[in-house]
């Protein structure tokens, strides 16, 4: 192995180290977490699995976060299309003004906006939907959407616009059939980071969600509280949660390095 | 770069974006800023107060100490993360095998929801049954507990964020290098460029795009944070690590006191905005002066 490789090397093991003990948690009983340290499991366990598989409270968190988050990445990719081709070919009145303010939406701090929120959602009727936790997570996503969408549209030549129009295509089908394929990488970049953001929050996605649309992540905090200290069971949740984004992330590996070069030149 | 041509009917192109973000943003803000001007008693009974919450806030010690900590943290976590994240982009390989298992492996932390993470580092750091406590306490003899000693709780809540995020620099520095082509390469080789030379004049100026998202999304997730450090410790042993947004909750959620909660989210956005706003132009400026004379 060549020498500079020792930082990368050095840099996964110290990644993979808490998510290992994770995992080896989730294998144990909790008596024996609780009795004292083991670096590998002396007894080995599928039941904390198994309830996680069986028990209903449990599986719906799973669907329910999958379901919002599906909702969530496609929302955002396709509003923010539109509007990242706009920045990134056009000048507007107020354009850099707008694509800012965009930005600044992301530096809400979501504590602040957790009880306003469940009020506006309240209101309108959605609160404890799938689409309301959806829609919460566009005022960060949309922004991060189109900020990376308007990089990799930046770097398509605008001559392709012009020569498809010249050719007679229309907006809608240039737009679909030349367009889209050519920043396809932008797209899984971007699907990417809206599945990412939308997976791991949870304060918005608490707030305003109590039983038909709640999130795996609070069904953790909830059954752990009641059910005493339950650190296996806990484990094996929190060791699901990583699967998904495992999944995805393996389908995008190619484009995210790539992708990203050929937008940011 | 392309010229962008001027046309008002592209504000119909942002339209869904503008609803859906604004819907999400103006509403609530409106909210906030409802009640950062008053006072209220029981359910529907509100009176004009003024701007009384600002002073208190912007006056009150417990403000002052947050947002030192806050900054505290941002910092250590910018001066940490970036350069870190930097340097691992730049010893990973380029292609072959190893790259989507570096990519896939790094990006994992980021992957899993906040108060996992938080919950998660808590039982690692458990002095005697988690593997970094016991580690820490019983092979090396270090006194080490989080619950207890408020440097030991700074010091794993800064491991724990870089743990988690500095795969997000990473991940966006790789992604400038790997496009730069090969021939500027060759060429620094031909000038006898040393290393140095190579990272300051040829991949520093092309990261320098990818990195301005880098700095600017740590720097806004790392002053809003609120879920891991939340879970990990609760903002103890004592205040030592209660953050902004910490702080915050505990005064809205935990004494219901809306309007100084209200007043003091607003101006810690404000200090957000600010801030950003900074970083953003400033850097901005920067890549273009630099781009200018590569431009082709």
């Amino acid at each position: 192995m060549k020498k500079r490789y020792i930082v990368p090397t050095l840099y996964i093991l110290f990644l993979m180290l808490p998510i290992y003990w994770l995992l080896a948690m989730s294998f144990k009983t909790t008596g024996e977490i609780l009795s004292g340290f083991t670096l590998v499991p002396q007894t080995w366990t599928l039941d904390n699995y198994r309830v996680i598989f069986t028990d209903p409270t449990w599986y719906w968190g799973y669907i329910n976060s999958i379901t919002y988050v599906a909702i969530n990445t496609i929302i955002s990719v396709c509003v923010a299309l539109p509007a990242a081709y706009a920045f990134s070919r056009y000048k507007f009145l107020g354009d850099k003004q707008l694509f800012f303010w965009l930005l600044t939406n992301r530096m809400a701090p979501a504590a602040v906006f957790a009880l306003p929120f469940f009020q506006l959602y309240s209101a309108i009727g959605l609160f404890d939907t799938h689409l309301a936790v959806a829609l919460a997570h566009c005022l960060f996503n949309i922004p991060l959407a189109v900020w990376i969408l308007e990089g990799f549209m930046g770097g398509v030549p605008k001559e392709l616009d012009e020569t498809a129009f010249v050719d007679g295509y229309s907006f809608p089908r240039f737009f679909t059939t030349i367009f889209l394929p050519t920043i396809s990488a932008g797209v899984g970049v971007a699907a990417f980071f809206c599945f990412m953001f939308s997976w791991v929050e949870l304060l918005l996605a608490k707030t305003l969600t109590a039983v038909a649309a709640k999130p795996i992540a609070a069904t953790m905090t909830k059954t752990a509280s009641s059910a005493g200290y339950e650190l296996g069971l806990l484990a094996a949740a929190g060791a699901l949660t990583i699967i998904p984004g495992a999944v995805v992330i393996y389908f995008v590996r190619n484009y995210i390095a790539k992708g990203f070069a050929l937008g940011r030149v | 770069m392309t010229m962008k041509s001027v046309n008002q009917k592209a504000w119909f192109f942002v339209l869904p974006v503008l609803v859906l973000v604004a819907f999400n943003a103006l509403i609530p803000m409106m909210t906030v800023v409802n009640y950062s001007v008053q006072e209220t008693f029981g359910d529907n009974l509100f009176f004009w107060q003024g701007l009384d919450w600002f002073q208190q806030i912007l006056t009150s010690e417990r403000f002052h100490n947050a947002l030192g900590r806050q900054f505290l943290f941002t910092g250590l976590i910018l001066v940490i993360e970036v350069p870190l994240g930097i340097a691992i982009a730049l010893s990973m390989p380029k292609k072959g095998f190893w790259v989507p298992v570096c990519l896939v492996t790094m990006a994992l932390p980021m992957l899993i929801p906040w108060n996992v993470v938080g919950a998660m580092w808590n039982i690692f750091t458990l002095p005697d049954i988690g593997l970094l406590g016991y580690f820490m306490n019983h092979t090396l003899g270090i006194d080490y507990n989080m619950t207890q000693s408020p440097f030991a709780a700074w010091v794993t809540i800064i491991v724990m964020d870089v743990w988690h995020w500095t795969s997000l620099v990473v991940l966006l520095s790789y992604a400038g290098l790997v496009s730069i082509p090969d021939a500027f390469y060759q060429a620094a080789e031909v000038d006898g460029a040393s290393r140095w030379a190579v990272f300051r004049y040829i991949q520093l100026p092309k990261m320098k795009q990818v990195l301005t998202i880098a700095i600017l999304l740590r720097f806004m997730d790392s002053f809003n944070i609120y879920t891991e450090p939340f879970t990990l410790t609760g903002g103890g042993p004592g205040n030592s690590t209660t953050l902004l947004s910490i702080d915050l909750v505990k005064i809205a959620l935990g004494q219901f006191d809306l309007g100084p909660a209200a007043a003091m989210s607003l101006i810690y956005f404000a200090i957000t905005l600010l801030v950003s706003w900074l970083f953003y132009t400033l850097m901005n400026r920067d890549v273009q002066q630099v781009d200018k004379p590569t431009d082709h």
